[in-house]
């Protein structure tokens, strides 16, 4: 069991980390292993966000050496940034082993990706104009005071409560992904996925790369994939409900959309609350009664269904 | 003192040797009998007045301290509670084994009024999956939608929800009626064991998948029957008793329940259609 919430704005911003952070906190009961923040701020032109991370918290708690690497790995990152064209605006540590940077980079995401997570230990959490991906150990307050996400303002949010189930308790396992490597696309997700190792190999033979053995980050990869050939956002989420085997919800974000999509099942939940200036949903009614104290109506998607909403 | 089946007595599936075999963990031999009266009557029910009225305000209370509440005054002797500010909370109004009438100002979370056998409950808003699962006795009406397994594995009692509810309602049913204003998603009426359910909107696919017996009416059009589903005819019957459940609820099938679609176990099982009407009560 997992969490997983979504909410945007249309036409306008909002306090979308502080909006987030109580909706991820009401779900807290399906996962306090991990929390995770895909935030979607104004799109910063011309520059490039990337979030970082260049070991697991864990590594950081019990190990020795870890933290004489851990400014050697970050001076390695930006060495490599600079030789592959890529300009450091800012770079700001969130916590010891977690950086966000701002690029001036016109250069292939993924080739940067690729040579920048070739540093040991170094996970790119996200890359994006307008996408800022957060995720850490502990439940939504404790990973919002972390990484002050409360004064966040943006467009749109997804996020992610986990309780492990098929793969570790740690950073590379949480929610949200990002769908590597086009910018600003991130996935949460609730459910198992039966034929991951299927869809793995099959992509993985496409040059695609896997972080993670969590069966969720196959839905941020296959939605990457169908998108680089052609395919409409809505188009290939419509194709994965058909394509992916098992139970599941998923939530998936990019710079301007949020969009849903449902098992054909429909056997994990999923509560939405639509007006002409906002779309809540989340795994549980409770999430979006954090942000709206008084009586809204609500509905459940049915099976098989595929949501996606514009923030304008 | 519960009658037992006396091992001598031959029914029809004994000839056809189906007790062999000894069913362990469940009360097999025991019949429950309307004669004896503790059974309508748990040791700790308490008095009730109806016109004691109270409310219990929920802002920044957690379930069981919500609970809590509602027991303490259905203890005092409270007939009708009104809980305000419910915020879908989760496990709300549970295990309620007395007679009271609960108005739940606002929308539940899941599992609310799960495990109950008696009360009345009217809720104003929403509720989540599995509402009023293993309900024996009683009435809950949900004013707006409802989610998923709704209605679970309900024994008894009347479940109305007045809007549209989520997949697999009524699972596992096992008595009662289930009443929708709206449309169900797929898989209800899954395995459906016994009860009657009504759908006024449309039906999802595999409507009645599984099912070994009871009853589906839809209102709407059904995307598909589930195996074992099959439509059947409906006799005068239960066209009298669905005017008068449906009125009883302020509630109208679209085109007249004459034009309800009535749905039934159409599967021969050998094993349970072989049993004495009151062997299934044993079973079920």
């Amino acid at each position: 069991m997992c969490g997983i919430a979504g909410l945007i704005h249309r036409g306008k911003s909002g306090a979308i980390g502080e909006e987030m952070t109580a909706m991820l906190e009401a779900l807290k009961h399906r996962g306090p292993d991990s929390t995770g923040f895909a935030l979607y701020g104004q799109p910063h032109d011309g520059e490039l966000i990337m979030r970082l991370k260049l070991a697991e918290q864990e590594e950081t708690r019990k190990g020795f050496d870890i933290h004489k690497k851990l400014p050697e790995r970050r001076a390695e990152v930006d060495r490599r940034l600079r030789e592959i064209g890529a300009t450091i605006v800012s770079s700001e540590p969130a916590t010891e082993y977690a950086y966000r940077y701002s690029l001036n980079y016109q250069g292939d995401n993924r080739k940067l990706a690729d040579y920048v997570e070739d540093v040991e230990g170094v996970e790119i959490l996200s890359l994006g104009s307008g996408l800022e991906l957060i995720k850490d150990l502990g439940i939504a307050p404790q990973v919002a005071d972390q990484y002050r996400l409360t004064g966040f303002q943006g467009t749109h949010a997804i996020g992610h409560t986990r309780m492990a189930t098929e793969s570790d308790v740690d950073i590379r396992s949480a929610h949200p992904f990002w769908a590597y490597p086009f910018a600003d696309v991130s996935v949460v997700h609730n459910g198992q996925l039966t034929n991951y190792w299927v869809g793995r190999r099959a992509l993985e033979r496409r040059g695609h790369r896997f972080m993670s053995n969590c069966d969720s980050e196959l839905i941020a990869v296959y939605l990457a994939d169908r998108v680089t050939r052609g395919a409409t956002l809505e188009d290939a989420m419509r194709d994965s409900v058909e394509e992916l085997d098992g139970v599941f919800t998923y939530v998936v974000a990019t710079s301007d959309s949020l969009g849903m999509a449902k098992d054909v099942m429909a056997a994990k939940p999923m509560v939405l609350y639509e007006s002409a200036d906002l779309v809540a949903l989340a795994s549980e009614e409770v999430a979006i009664r954090s942000i709206f104290p008084k009586e809204i109506d609500t509905f459940d998607p049915y099976e098989g269904e595929v949501r996606v909403w514009k923030t304008h | 003192m519960a009658t037992t089946i006396h091992p001598s007595s031959k029914t029809q599936s004994h000839f056809l040797g189906l007790h062999t075999e000894q069913l362990g963990g469940r009360t097999q031999q025991r019949f429950f009998s309307a004669e004896e009266v503790e059974n309508f009557v748990y040791p700790w029910s308490m008095p009730v007045d109806f016109d004691k009225q109270g409310e219990i305000d929920a802002t920044g209370l957690g379930t069981q301290a919500i609970n809590l509440k509602l027991r303490d005054m259905m203890s005092q002797g409270y007939g009708h509670i009104v809980l305000k500010n419910p915020g879908a909370k989760p496990g709300l109004a549970v295990g309620i084994l007395n007679r009271v009438n609960l108005t739940i100002d606002g929308s539940l979370g899941y599992f609310g009024c799960g495990l109950i056998d008696g009360p009345n409950i009217r809720i104003t808003g929403r509720v989540g999956w599995s509402c009023a699962e293993n309900m024996m006795a009683g009435t809950v009406v949900i004013e707006k939608n409802a989610g998923s397994t709704f209605g679970a594995a309900i024994r008894g009692g009347d479940l109305v929800c007045r809007g549209d509810v989520g997949a697999r309602t009524g699972i596992d049913m096992k008595g009662g009626t289930i009443i929708v204003g709206g449309r169900t998603g797929a898989f209800s009426g899954f395995m459906m064991q016994r009860g009657r359910m009504v759908i006024l909107g449309d039906a999802g696919k595999n409507l009645g998948d599984s099912m070994y017996d009871g009853t589906i009416y839809v209102g709407g059009s059904i995307m598909s029957l589930g195996v074992d589903a099959v439509p059947a005819e409906m006799n005068e019957h239960e066209l009298a008793w669905l005017e008068r459940k449906l009125d009883l609820y302020g509630l109208e099938a679209p085109k007249g329940v004459k034009n309800l679609q009535k749905i039934a176990a159409g599967k021969q099982l050998w094993n349970y259609d072989n049993l004495e009407p009151a062997e299934k009560k044993l079973v079920l």
